[in-house]
């Protein structure tokens, strides 16, 4: 029972890294139509920007503060892929605005290239990260199991990142304007809201948020070129269960595929884990074929 | 208009049939004047070949994106794969499960000793396999992108399962090591000759059937699925049941792909059915052009060769080159090889643009091709003469 | 036609949206070659009942009864292609071609009366069929298009070729939502013949916000007004109803 509830707990920790990804997902697909394959690239290039703050940390800094890094590597990831973002956003996506497919095929490209890119400059072999020394404790809980400290705070950052995201949405200007863009295109632009702004914003912040995923697994483990590709799949299957457009959606699927994966592979075997959560992706979308909160609509053919 | 009417029903002599017919002649010539190295590999991109028919019947006719059709190719390669690994095997358990301490041969392995069962299920399995997973998505109306991200995830699925049971197929080293084929070896040249001449008769086949299908009144149904959906069903067709087939069809075809590329090859692994491999799939068919047959056997033909050419030559730039070749196909070519023949017109077009603003409206339908590819009729299919039986 | 038997009977029929009524108990007959039209300010639940009639919406109560020789269906049970096949013809407010076919295509796939994918592999166009495809499209004056794009069509013959589908698969009984949408006055003009000619072997029911259409072409018209039934009769009748000019035909037939 102990391995299940710890099996549970690293889990959630998955679903928080999938909650991050999948959130600029959703907001991206809902926005623009755009299927931005190169975000787990984004993920990737957070993880990257993490390592390469901590070596020039570890260089100029006193070592006393050397766990303060860890701060300056979120705001840096942020920072970095939220730029990479925008740039891909006005060279490449914003011609592909309402082309899901396209898109796509583009960004698959986009991905390729980025993996390649760090590929030359940091070698195919993983480089390792090592987490602030204050997580590196595992917390009792009622002395049934261990709280690894990186997970949970995983878990915290996630929590914030989200209502970060809430609010932005729900409580900002701005915000009403990505919503308002998100339910009728054409309707926002005759009122006066700057799409084109909006979309490019919007990029940018959910490339930001997946560099903070990015960080974050630095915490599971090391990074290669390629790990962008191992969460892009279950990121997309997030967006896929919760539904476009809303974050409780988000939440709602970060947490089936996030926790059901290893519950199933505690229950049958780690190959099996992956055909299983498809399997029960697939029976959710026989009654939700667009996703457990998805936005009803009139149109014929949408 | 007039010109199309003047051809024969069944007997046009298009400049894509032409085409058609110097690619295979191409190809039933190549022995004759390349290295038996070569003539290996295209045998093997026959292959991809066939493949890419069934995604361009799927994508290029109906419009569904499929991410995942390396498991339908994988399916019927590993298929094969078992029969040949218990031909190797002299009727002693396969060398690799008795590496995994597997001290039984597997009772989904005992069919495969029997080669009329193999040669059976290296479509079957595919396409049941497609029905069940078509049935599921189209019936309920999953589609769209939606299908892309799970056919995709279908494809991670497989590839880990596979990775995973280690002894049953191999692991992440696939199945290799394979000797004879039918009784003959793998090795000689003789059975390397015909199982290419064998790869070219079922390509030109179901290129054949692929055209068949395309102007019958079926392939009518599933341009209109592609354009109007809904139309459709309230014109009183069904459409997921079209679309069930045209995915089944394109199972098939991967399916006997794959069986054909295993003793080619000489290895399947789960890295040739994962996510790269069948996203790679696509853009076959996007470069050669899609929605036009031999557009999508060019397309595997050329992508793959340059693939050959540029990673013997420059390792490490083959990645950038495909991600470019994604990018820059979908952006800035989305006719593909095929629409070559139009590149004169459409600069032609502009220029004309440029140098006066008078003849605006001929012009501007010009750019409005350009910029929606999807929407220009010749792009995107193969014109039927059919108003000329009127 | 003595004992005349409604071709279409709704009765008591209920849709919600969430918390929404959209429609609220309406009930009504149809009988043979009438043409009949649903009229009400916009969200007075036309289109839904539409909608509800060819499969595309569910009722949330009552039902659907629609009646072809001597048969008698309840088309909540149907799916919608199904529905089709049975004789219901349906036309969208958006005209809905394919775009990827010739304008001769498109009529092809309306003719063809068997639509599994085994019929559409084998079977060619019988004389008879592109007989009826040539003079449909004659009709509607896109005969000598019938090799053409769609694309290159403007609004109205796009409608136009949308009901010439329609009516070359011979329906039963046609939905037609705001068929002249878009179109100039001869254009309309037109279509009203078209339903006049269309009516001999069919029943037609129309959403239409166009006053000078529906008085042409009427033969009664059922007043929705917030997704119940307001009142029934002859376009006469129903313009001199005091509760009528009250929601709608008072505020200019917007």
């Amino acid at each position: 029972m102990d391995l299940f509830l710890m099996q549970l707990f690293n889990g959630l920790s998955v679903s928080s890294i999938l909650l991050l990804a999948a959130l600029g997902l959703a907001i991206t697909f809902g926005l623009m139509g755009i299927i931005n394959m190169a975000h787990g690239e984004f993920i990737m290039i957070g993880a990257y920007t993490a390592y390469v703050v901590q070596n020039i940390w570890k260089a100029v800094m006193p070592e006393n503060i050397f766990d303060a890094y860890f701060f300056a590597a979120m705001l840096a990831a942020f920072i970095v892929t939220a730029a990479v973002g925008l740039i891909l956003e006005r060279l490449i996506i914003r011609h592909l605005y309402g082309r899901a497919i396209d898109s796509l095929l583009v960004t698959w490209g986009i991905s390729l290239a980025l993996q390649q890119t760090v590929r030359s400059i940091f070698g195919p072999t993983n480089v390792s990260v090592s987490a602030p020394a204050f997580l590196d404790k595992n917390i009792q809980v009622m002395g049934m199991f261990a709280m690894s400290g990186k997970r949970l705070f995983i878990l915290v950052m996630a929590a914030v990142s989200c209502l970060l995201i809430a609010v932005f949405m729900y409580k900002t200007k701005q915000g009403r304007n990505i919503r308002a863009a998100m339910q009728n295109r054409e309707m926002a632009a005759s009122l006066g809201v700057n799409t084109a702004k909006c979309d490019m914003l919007t990029f940018a912040i959910g490339s930001g948020f997946a560099g903070i995923a990015g960080c974050a697994i630095t915490f599971l483990g090391p990074i290669g070129p390629t790990i962008g590709q191992s969460y892009i799949v279950d990121a997309f299957m997030t967006v896929v269960v919760g539904g476009v457009g809303r974050i409780i959606g988000s939440i709602t699927g970060a947490a089936i595929i996030g926790v059901g994966g290893p519950t199933f592979e505690f229950f049958t075997s780690a190959s099996l884990g992956k055909v299983m959560i498809f399997i029960v992706v697939i029976i959710i979308l026989q009654f939700r074929p667009k996703g457990i909160f998805s936005i009803r609509s009139r149109a014929l053919d949408d | 208009m007039d010109l199309k009417n003047l051809t024969v029903r069944g007997h046009r002599l298009t400049g894509k049939n032409i085409l058609a017919m110097l690619i295979f002649l191409f190809l039933a010539t190549a022995p004759i004047y390349m290295s038996s190295f070569r003539v290996n590999m295209l045998g093997k991109y026959m292959c991809f070949a066939l493949v890419a028919l069934g995604i361009d019947m799927i994508w290029g006719y109906t419009g569904i994106l499929s991410l995942g059709h390396g498991v339908y190719f994988g399916l019927g390669a590993y298929c094969m794969a078992m029969h040949l690994k218990l031909e190797a095997s002299n009727g002693e358990l396969p060398d690799f499960m008795a590496w995994s301490a597997v001290e039984k041969l597997p009772a989904f392995w005992a069919p495969f000793h029997s080669s009329v069962f193999t040669i059976c299920a290296v479509v079957l399995i595919p396409v049941i396999f497609a029905a069940i997973i078509g049935s599921l998505t189209f019936l309920n109306r999953i589609r769209g992108v939606f299908f892309c991200i799970l056919s995709q995830a279908l494809s991670y699925a497989l590839a880990t399962f596979m990775i995973g049971r280690q002894e049953y197929f191999g692991g992440s080293n696939g199945l290799t090591s394979f000797t004879t084929i039918f009784g003959f070896s793998v090795n000689s040249p003789t059975t390397k000759m015909v199982l290419f001449y064998f790869t070219l008769v079922f390509l030109i086949g179901a290129f054949a059937l692929c055209t068949k299908i395309v102007n019958s009144r079926v392939g009518r149904v599933l341009i209109a699925v592609r354009d109007a959906e809904n139309r459709v069903r309230f014109t009183g067709y069904s459409p997921a049941v079209y679309k069930v087939f045209v995915y089944c069809l394109s199972a098939a075809l991967a399916g006997i792909a794959g069986a054909l590329y295993v003793p080619q090859v000489g290895i399947i692994s789960p890295t040739d059915i994962n996510i790269a491999p069948s996203t790679e799939m696509v853009i076959w068919v996007a470069v050669g052009g899609k929605a036009t047959l031999v557009g999508s056997i060019l397309g595997a033909l050329v992508v793959n060769f340059t693939k050959s050419i540029v990673s013997e030559q420059f390792p490490d730039i083959w990645q950038f080159f495909i991600g470019a070749l994604f990018i820059a196909v979908i952006l800035f070519f989305p006719g593909g090889l095929i629409s070559i023949k139009d590149l004169p017109a459409k600069v032609i077009g502009i220029i004309r643009k440029k140098s006066s603003k008078a003849d605006a409206a001929d012009t501007a339908a010009v750019n409005a091709d350009a910029r929606e590819p999807k929407k220009d009729p010749k792009v995107s299919r193969t014109p039927v003469g059919k108003g000329g039986s009127v | 036609m003595a004992e005349a038997v409604p071709v279409l009977e709704i009765r008591d029929a209920s849709i919600t949206f969430g918390n929404f009524r959209a429609v609220k108990n309406v009930s009504t007959k149809v009988y043979e070659n009438e043409i009949r039209f649903l009229i009400g300010p916009n969200g007075a639940g036309k289109t839904t009942l539409l909608d509800a009639i060819c499969g595309k919406n569910r009722l949330s109560g009552g039902n659907i009864i629609y009646r072809s020789e001597g048969e008698e269906y309840d088309l909540q049970k149907i799916k919608e292609n199904k529905i089709v096949n049975i004789g219901v013809g349906r036309k969208f407010q958006a005209p809905s071609v394919f775009t990827g076919l010739t304008i001769f295509e498109n009529m092809e796939l309306a003719v063809v009366r068997d639509r599994s994918v085994f019929a559409s592999l084998k079977s060619k166009l019988r004389k008879q069929e592109i007989e009826d495809i040539k003079h449909q499209l004659q009709f509607v004056g896109l005969y000598e298009m019938r090799n053409e794009y769609p694309t290159v069509l403007s609004h109205g013959q796009k409608q136009w070729l949308e009901i010439a589908m329609l009516c070359v698969s011979k329906p039963k009984l046609m939905l037609l939502d705001e068929p002249v949408a878009g179109m100039g006055r001869r254009e309309t003009q037109r279509t009203a013949e078209l339903l006049k000619i269309i009516q001999n072997n069919c029943t037609i029911v129309v959403v239409e916000h166009d006053m000078q259409f529906v008085k042409e072409v009427a033969t009664l018209v059922t007043v929705l007004h917030d997704g119940e039934l307001l009142c029934e009769g002859t376009m006469d009748e129903v313009s001199g109803n005091q509760q009528v000019i009250d929601v709608y035909l008072g505020r200019g037939g917007e």
